[in-house]
């Protein structure tokens, strides 16, 4: 195996809960709580998981947005937890992000030429002339008319939006994208436009993806490994064709089963979980799925599982498949 | 027994720019205890056909121009207010897609159940509670009694959807519209409110329809299907007309480009190019014709009427035989 692009290790982030303006934390949002991954250069790499999982923190706190409170993340083998502001900036170059909602990330008073020029002027990077031709360039690489560059982002469709938004990512040739649930404000017919798209990118400019999304389905079609988060841990972890034919950890299996599949000839065998998500300010005891898991036996709310390995290149988080 | 028939119905919204047809002339019939799924992408005028007839079309901008929307042999669309009041909640109801804004925040759970019931039965206050509180529980949320006391605020986002179903069944209406009821939650949440929504089907016997974007919750929970763009319906059917045997080219589309769990992964989806037309400013003839694949030189002008496949199955598309 080639060195990974992107290492990250036993990476926490926990956000302070104050109780008041002056008082000390007491207690805290353990958002995410000791992952580890690597993503290979040119992967896509699939981050699933529910809401508050911890899934879009983790990916903020790789692209540095967020200031981790524990941990390392090595790009190409330099640690960037600890760069200072300055120094972190060549990295910026390579490691982009695409937002969910490209209304919120796009600036509505700027026209989309000057969004997609404005990276590379903070990177000081060409003059005026081949600033407008790069802009030209990228506008022609995700599907959008020229004259787009002097019109303004509500003039845009959704998905037209999101397009923006990939180009203003893959503007400085970056070499990882942490995709936030790209596709799950749009429409069906959209999405798979903006999918085909970014799959289209991935083999032009050997991009790496951090692909992050609570829809199974979409993960798994552009995914190669995947990666199954629950509370601040990732749970389960294998080949993107392994973790759907044959899911090891219970949360996984459940999850794969709760999918309405849109073919009324097949009855699904669903494993329907109990009750919501615990809440991460004060996660259940012992593994942190006990309290939902089918199968959990009295040792599950003692002992935390580590994520191990139960079968070649496939890791998962439980006691029951560890100990067999 | 039809239970539900829409005829030829119309809905317009006056604008700055002019009036919109949101609706053009969807048909569709249910039957006493089936249900029946919408299904479209947004702007397509699902959500605006639910609206229209529940009777809650935004005011004074929406109207219904012209059809009918006939419940047991009533034309709702030329019922007054006063009936319309009567009918909706007890026995026509409506679940909603965003639980936090469906609800409201300073109330707590019990009194939106409770005020259900005051407005269409003359229980006394202490029925009143207990009919509240025996339907927290039939949609499964823990120590109902204690929820009765409680705001919004303080629920899950699943918890939040339960309570919304509740208030839309505790009158045990005969027809429920849900529009896009598990769009804002989660995957196994979702699974845990479908379930629950078979369950109540199956208990009450009521009618529903089922206005969704997601072709596997109409392909789980349909008999009927209906699929709209751009304010009419280019194909409606039986569940296994529209995903056995799809006609128009916009359905086709739709199956096909959605990824599944058998999909070859990484391999290029299929698309269906361009995006929904503007209501401002509608293709002439037929309205898809510009995104389709199969399109011709008539397709840009001549209108497609409404074909009847077979006694289920109807299609909206000039070229469906050939396909």
């Amino acid at each position: 195996m080639t060195a990974p692009l992107l290492e990250v290790n036993d990476l926490k982030m926990h956000f302070p809960i104050k109780s008041g303006l002056f008082s000390r934390a007491k207690t805290f949002n353990r958002a995410v709580d000791g992952v580890s991954l690597s993503i290979q250069p040119g992967e896509t790499v699939g981050l699933v998981g529910e809401s508050g999982c911890g899934k879009s923190t983790l990916g903020r706190c790789i692209a540095r947005l967020y200031q981790p409170t524990e941990g390392r993340v090595y790009f190409k083998g330099n640690d960037l937890v600890h760069l200072s502001h300055k120094a972190l900036l060549p990295y910026r170059q390579n490691i982009q992000m695409i937002f969910q909602d490209p209304m919120e990330s796009l600036n509505a008073r700027h026209t989309v030429g000057e969004i997609l020029e404005e990276p590379f002027i903070i990177h000081g990077i060409g003059d005026a002339q081949s600033r407008r031709r790069s802009v030209a360039k990228l506008l022609d690489t995700v599907g959008l008319p020229s004259r787009s560059a002097t019109r303004y982002p509500f003039e845009f469709s959704g998905g037209q939006r999101q397009r923006i938004g990939i180009a203003r990512a893959i503007a400085l040739n970056p070499e990882l994208i942490i995709c936030d649930e790209p596709v799950s404000a749009l429409d069906v017919s959209i999405q798979s436009q903006i999918l085909n798209l970014l799959m289209d990118l991935q083999q032009e400019y050997n991009l790496a993806y951090l692909f992050i999304a609570h829809d199974l389905a979409v993960v798994k079609h552009i995914s190669d490994r995947v990666l199954i988060m629950y509370l601040g841990q990732i749970v389960e972890s294998a080949a993107s064709e392994t973790i759907y034919q044959s899911p090891l950890h219970p949360y996984t299996q459940s999850l794969i089963s709760a999918i309405p599949i849109p073919d009324p000839h097949r009855k699904t065998n669903r494993i329907l979980l109990q009750g919501d998500v615990p809440s991460p300010i004060a996660p259940p005891s012992g593994c942190r799925f006990h309290t939902r898991c089918p199968v959990a036996e009295p040792r599950c709310s003692e002992t935390a599982p580590s994520l191990l390995e139960a079968e070649t290149q496939h890791d998962a988080r439980c006691l029951l498949i560890n100990s067999q | 027994m039809t239970l539900l028939s829409v005829r030829e119905l119309v809905t317009e919204f006056s604008t700055d720019e002019g009036t919109v047809r949101a609706v053009d002339g969807v048909s569709f019939d249910l039957p006493t205890g089936g249900t029946l799924g919408i299904v479209g992408e947004s702007g397509c005028g699902k959500s605006v056909t639910a609206l229209s007839i529940m009777g809650l079309l935004p005011q004074p901008n929406g109207r219904i121009a012209s059809g009918e929307v006939v419940y047991e042999g009533e034309n709702l669309a030329m019922a007054s207010e006063v009936r319309r009041q009567a009918i909706r909640g007890a026995e026509v109801s409506m679940i909603f897609q965003e639980p936090m804004t469906a609800l409201n925040p300073v109330h707590t759970i019990g009194r939106q159940l409770t005020e259900v019931v005051a407005l269409h039965t003359n229980q006394s206050a202490a029925e009143q509670i207990s009919t509240a509180t025996d339907m927290l529980a039939r949609v499964g949320i823990p120590e109902p009694a204690i929820r009765m006391t409680e705001y919004p605020h303080q629920l899950s986002g699943g918890m939040r959807q339960r309570v919304v179903i509740a208030i839309a069944l505790i009158c045990q209406p005969n027809l429920v519209i849900a529009d896009e009821p598990t769009t804002a939650l989660d995957v196994t949440i979702q699974a845990q409110i479908l379930e629950l929504i078979r369950t109540l089907q199956n208990d009450t016997g009521m009618a529903m329809i089922m206005i969704t974007h997601d072709l596997g919750v109409i392909a789980e929970t349909c008999e009927q299907v209906v699929v709209m763009y751009a304010g009419q319906v280019v194909e409606q059917g039986t569940v296994f007309d529209i995903f056995d045997s799809p006609k128009h080219p916009y359905t086709r589309g739709l199956l096909a480009s959605i990824p599944t769990l058998d999909n070859q992964p990484k391999a290029p989806l299929e698309i269906i190019p361009g995006m929904v037309p503007s209501l401002h400013e509608l293709p002439k003839a037929c309205r898809f014709a510009n995104r389709c694949t199969f399109a011709e030189a008539r397709c840009e002008i001549e209108a497609p009427p409404i074909e009847v496949l077979s006694s289920s199955h109807q299609v909206r598309c000039l070229k469906w035989a050939q396909l």
